[in-house]
């Protein structure tokens, strides 16, 4: 049942050797020390451990690290370039979207999907996409207003 | 071991902030000595508060000063400046998303004069920070924000008296900015970190330092963003479920087949064969810890064991149940009975009479980071990462559990992923501990969802019986108000009635339940306010007009009428299957009004509130924008427990402890949320994370009836998500 498996997180090789039934979640908190990712539910339902798998969101924590060979796995900690913060992580702290924080890194890389399928989505459709996602603290309003913030950015000239 | 979350008396009698101060002074307190103390924080200088008003002892566990200890005891924060000028504030206080890492810094900032950055806040850590009760019931902002700011302004005087020596200057000619004290004069400026070089000061201060006025404040007040905000967004901020230690095994328990279910047999055989698994069995306590969470779980499964269970209470049946429950434990608790005049009279004298019952269902705080610890024993010393909202709390738990000192556990509290006040007992550090002890490796213990939703606690259920009597005029004249188990926070009126019979009766709760947000005045809100609205309509009155009728506290009618304004209320505006409502009241030192506008879809009669109007006073603002995210927080929170939240529950067992099955509010549910703030800088600052939750779900209820006049007496009011139009 174990065997070695070879991930692309966060643009780099890395190998484990982990059973293949593994929750990737599991896999890049406790054998990648990847701990930005969080569990919430276990199930799909909140979104805490959202990662981006060939740039779509995706949930850690019920995706079965056997299906990610070649794959591109790209997690909050891999946003950061350079000591350079991504515009949604940037956008995140200007409108102030977090409290307690649990919920951040899920709802940045659920919104980094959202951007890249619809770059200047309207407040309805980042509601409808991000609906998935739960913040217990009820920042929700704050979170559209960052994401249409970073959204707005990206259209006058920042990074994608 | 028996520490399993049962419906312990001890939990019955915890629902009222004051209790847990009752049930929770320290056994030790803060002794280290002079020596010890300036040793363990190097070189520069250290400023202690001393509290001496009466609050602040009781919250900080002073008054039993122990003789023969130079330093003082009642210690409710201290600060050092390094000899490099670095600032390091010490309190017992916890962040769990309420932002007071924030609002504290501020004001170590604005009297220490020198820049949020260069500030760091060490908070929560019982060998660290001095004792403090527990970060709950909206204290650190009324207790902790004056006492850090005197103590900063006191470390700013000995700067200054340090200064002067320096440079042969009298005080007077001194100014201080930037963390830099000058002498304009002579053209002579030096730094905090100059001044403390070399020094071993330890100054203990109680009151009298000169500190800024709100007037005149130039750092608090404004809206300063989280302060460490960048750890989130980049994930590098370790929550407690995120602590690695050298040969942490993970940890899993054997849960019991339902509540008030015990152990009867229990076979650990083909667990206790899998390699490198650990195998605890303690009284009812059975337990696993593996080098993965995978082989713990797969070990926990194996684990074959007999519960035997006894029968308990449904939901269906619960508030019959908790009124009946009630009358057996021999009526009420006299701390929270108010009375005046008489009901009798009062009802003679009324035009009108009502008699209503309200209920409110048993709902869960879910903090999107469940409970989790860490536990580490090594040199004689249990060491515990946990986030709770109560580090002391918990370090008396394991203290008992393990039957050891409380010097010899501590508790480090990470900034938390929330609490609600779901985290106040240490259920996670205790298992966690009672695995690692036999491992002789540390244990991590998280919680599942299920698990979270099953074995913690909720907030209480209740039911709650009104009388009431009104003159045509709109005079009350009687309101007779019982309480049944959900608590007696915001139970009292803040209208004016001569006659009044205000009493909240314990009873046997079927489900563990404990603080929550804001605690019963959430469910004393919701009855009394959807009352007042039943009354104004009995009276065909306008509900505004009939609740100032009533209102002489010039601070809540300012609230009511600010939320009214922002709203555009107009009582007679009329639009087809749109509602609008009203609600109000007072808690923890906070004023809050909320309007609230709803649609009904129709034919489907789903609910949706579109927009809501919180207008909130708590004093001198410390910060807007993060007031602003709090009141906005509530409410959203509050649309949770106003419409669809319930733990449904039979026979022991909860039914829907997943996210999949216990819906809480999403994005497509939050309305346009306006937010009006009332700086009164006239008047000490309060709490504000709680109260604003107050008022809404009696506002969306009242709003639910303009539209529909279906009136709706429970919470939640529509778990379908549907109201139904009777014609």
């Amino acid at each position: 049942m174990f065997r070695i498996i070879e991930l692309h997180v966060n643009g780099t090789r890395r190998r484990v050797d982990v059973d293949s039934d593994r929750s990737l979640l599991s896999v890049l908190r406790d054998d990648l020390d990847l701990t930005g990712s969080k569990y919430g539910c276990g199930e799909g339902q909140c979104g805490a451990c959202t990662v981006l798998i060939d740039g779509v969101p995706t949930r850690s924590c019920i995706t079965q690290v056997s299906s990610l060979a070649g794959k591109q796995i790209t997690t909050i900690e891999g946003l950061e370039r350079n000591g350079r913060l991504h515009p949604l992580q940037e956008a995140f702290l200007e409108a102030d979207a977090l409290q307690c924080g649990y919920c951040t890194p899920g709802m940045i890389m659920s919104a980094v999907g959202l951007l890249r399928k619809n770059p200047d989505p309207t407040e309805a459709e980042i509601v409808r996409y991000m609906e998935g996602n739960v913040c217990r603290c009820g920042t929700y309003p704050r979170i559209v207003a960052a994401i249409a913030r970073a959204a707005k950015g990206g259209k006058e000239g920042g990074r994608k | 071991m028996n520490h399993e979350p049962q419906t312990t008396d001890e939990l019955q009698t915890s629902i009222e902030p004051e209790r847990y101060e009752l049930s929770s002074l320290p056994f030790y307190h803060f002794t280290l000595g002079r020596r010890d103390f300036i040793k363990a924080l190097g070189g520069g200088i250290v400023v202690v508060f001393v509290v001496t008003d009466a609050l602040a002892v009781q919250e900080s566990g002073g008054g039993r000063a122990q003789s023969g200890e130079r330093t003082p005891q009642e210690i409710a924060a201290w600060l050092h400046i390094a000899e490099d000028g670095a600032v390091t504030v010490y309190t017992g206080k916890v962040e769990v998303g309420q932002n007071a890492r924030t609002s504290l810094t501020q004001v170590v900032s604005e009297e220490l004069r020198v820049q949020p950055s260069s500030i760091h806040l060490t908070m929560g850590d019982t060998d660290l920070t001095p004792f403090d009760m527990g970060t709950f019931g909206s204290r650190t902002t009324p207790v902790m924000v004056p006492q850090l700011r005197k103590v900063a302004a006191a470390a700013r005087e000995v700067l200054i008296g340090l200064a002067a020596e320096a440079m042969k200057a009298d005080r007077a000619s001194l100014t201080v900015a930037d963390g830099k004290v000058s002498n304009a004069a002579a053209k002579q400026s030096l730094s905090y970190g100059q001044l403390t070089k070399g020094q071993k000061l330890l100054k203990a201060v109680t009151d009298n330092a000169p500190t800024t006025p709100a007037s005149q404040w130039r750092i608090t007040g404004r809206s300063l963003p989280k302060v460490d905000g960048r750890n989130f967004v980049t994930g590098k901020h370790a929550f407690a479920g995120d602590t690695k230690l050298p040969g942490l095994l993970y940890g899993k328990v054997v849960r019991p087949s339902a509540f008030g279910a015990s152990l009867a047999a229990v076979d650990t055989k083909q667990a206790e064969a899998m390699p490198g698994v650990v195998v605890v069995r303690d009284g009812d306590f059975v337990g696993v810890a593996a080098s993965s969470e995978q082989t713990a779980s797969r070990a926990a499964a194996a684990i074959r064991a007999e519960w035997k269970t006894t029968p308990q209470t449904s939901a269906r049946e619960l508030f019959d149940h908790l009124k009946k429950s009630a009358a057996k434990s021999q009526g009420s608790d006299s701390r929270s009975r108010n009375a005046a005049g008489s009901i009798e009279q009062g009802l003679a004298a009324a035009d009108k009479k009502l008699e209503r019952t309200y209920t409110v269902a048993y709902i869960a705080h879910a903090p999107l980071e469940p409970r989790a610890a860490a536990a580490e024993w090594k040199d004689n010393k249990l060491t515990v990462w946990t986030g709770t909202q109560r580090p002391w709390g918990v370090r008396s738990e394991l203290a008992q559990a393990f039957h050891i000192p409380e010097s010899r556990v501590r508790v480090i509290v990470p900034d938390t992923g929330s609490g609600y006040g779901g985290k106040h007992t240490g259920d996670a550090a205790i298992e966690a501990a009672r695995l690692a002890r036999p491992a002789g490796k540390p244990v991590k213990v998280v919680w599942t969802r299920e698990e979270e939703f099953t074995w913690a606690y909720s907030r209480p259920a209740g039911v709650i019986d009104i009388v009431s009597g009104v003159r045509n005029d709109g005079t009350i004249t009687a309101w007779e108000f019982h309480n049944y188990n959900s608590g007696g926070s915001g139970i009292r009126t803040m209208y004016d009635v001569p006659n009044q019979l205000i009493e909240f009766h314990s009873a046997h709760s079927p489900l563990r339940q404990g603080s929550y947000r804001g605690l019963a005045a959430t469910a004393n809100h919701f009855a009394r306010e959807t009352h007042m609205d039943e009354l104004a309509h009995e009276l065909k009155m306008d509900p505004l007009k009939f609740r100032l009728k009533n209102l002489k506290d010039a601070r809540l009618r300012a609230v009511f009428e600010a939320a009214a304004e922002k709203f555009g209320w107009d009582p007679a505006r009329m639009f087809p299957n749109r509602g609008l409502g009203i609600a109000g009241g007072f808690e923890k030192g906070g004023y809050v009004a909320t309007c609230a506008e709803v649609s009904i879809d129709r034919p489907s009669g789903k609910v949706k509130i579109l927009r809501v109007v919180t207008a909130f006073e708590c004093g001198a603002i410390v910060n807007p924008d993060q007031l602003k995210n709090q009141v906005e927080g509530s409410i959203v929170m509050g649309i949770g427990g106003a419409l669809f939240e319930a733990i449904d529950f039979e026979n022991g067992k909860v039914l829907n402890p997943r996210f999949s099955r216990y819906r809480v509010p999403r994005f497509s549910d939050v309305p346009l949320i306006e937010t009006v703030l009332i700086d009164r800088k006239d008047l000490p600052s309060a709490g504000a994370g709680e109260t604003p939750i107050v008022g809404l779900a009696p506002a969306v209820g009242n709003a639910i009836f303009d539209a529909t006049g279906v009136r709706l007496r429970s919470l939640p009011m529509v778990p379908s998500g549907v109201v139904r139009h009777h014609t």
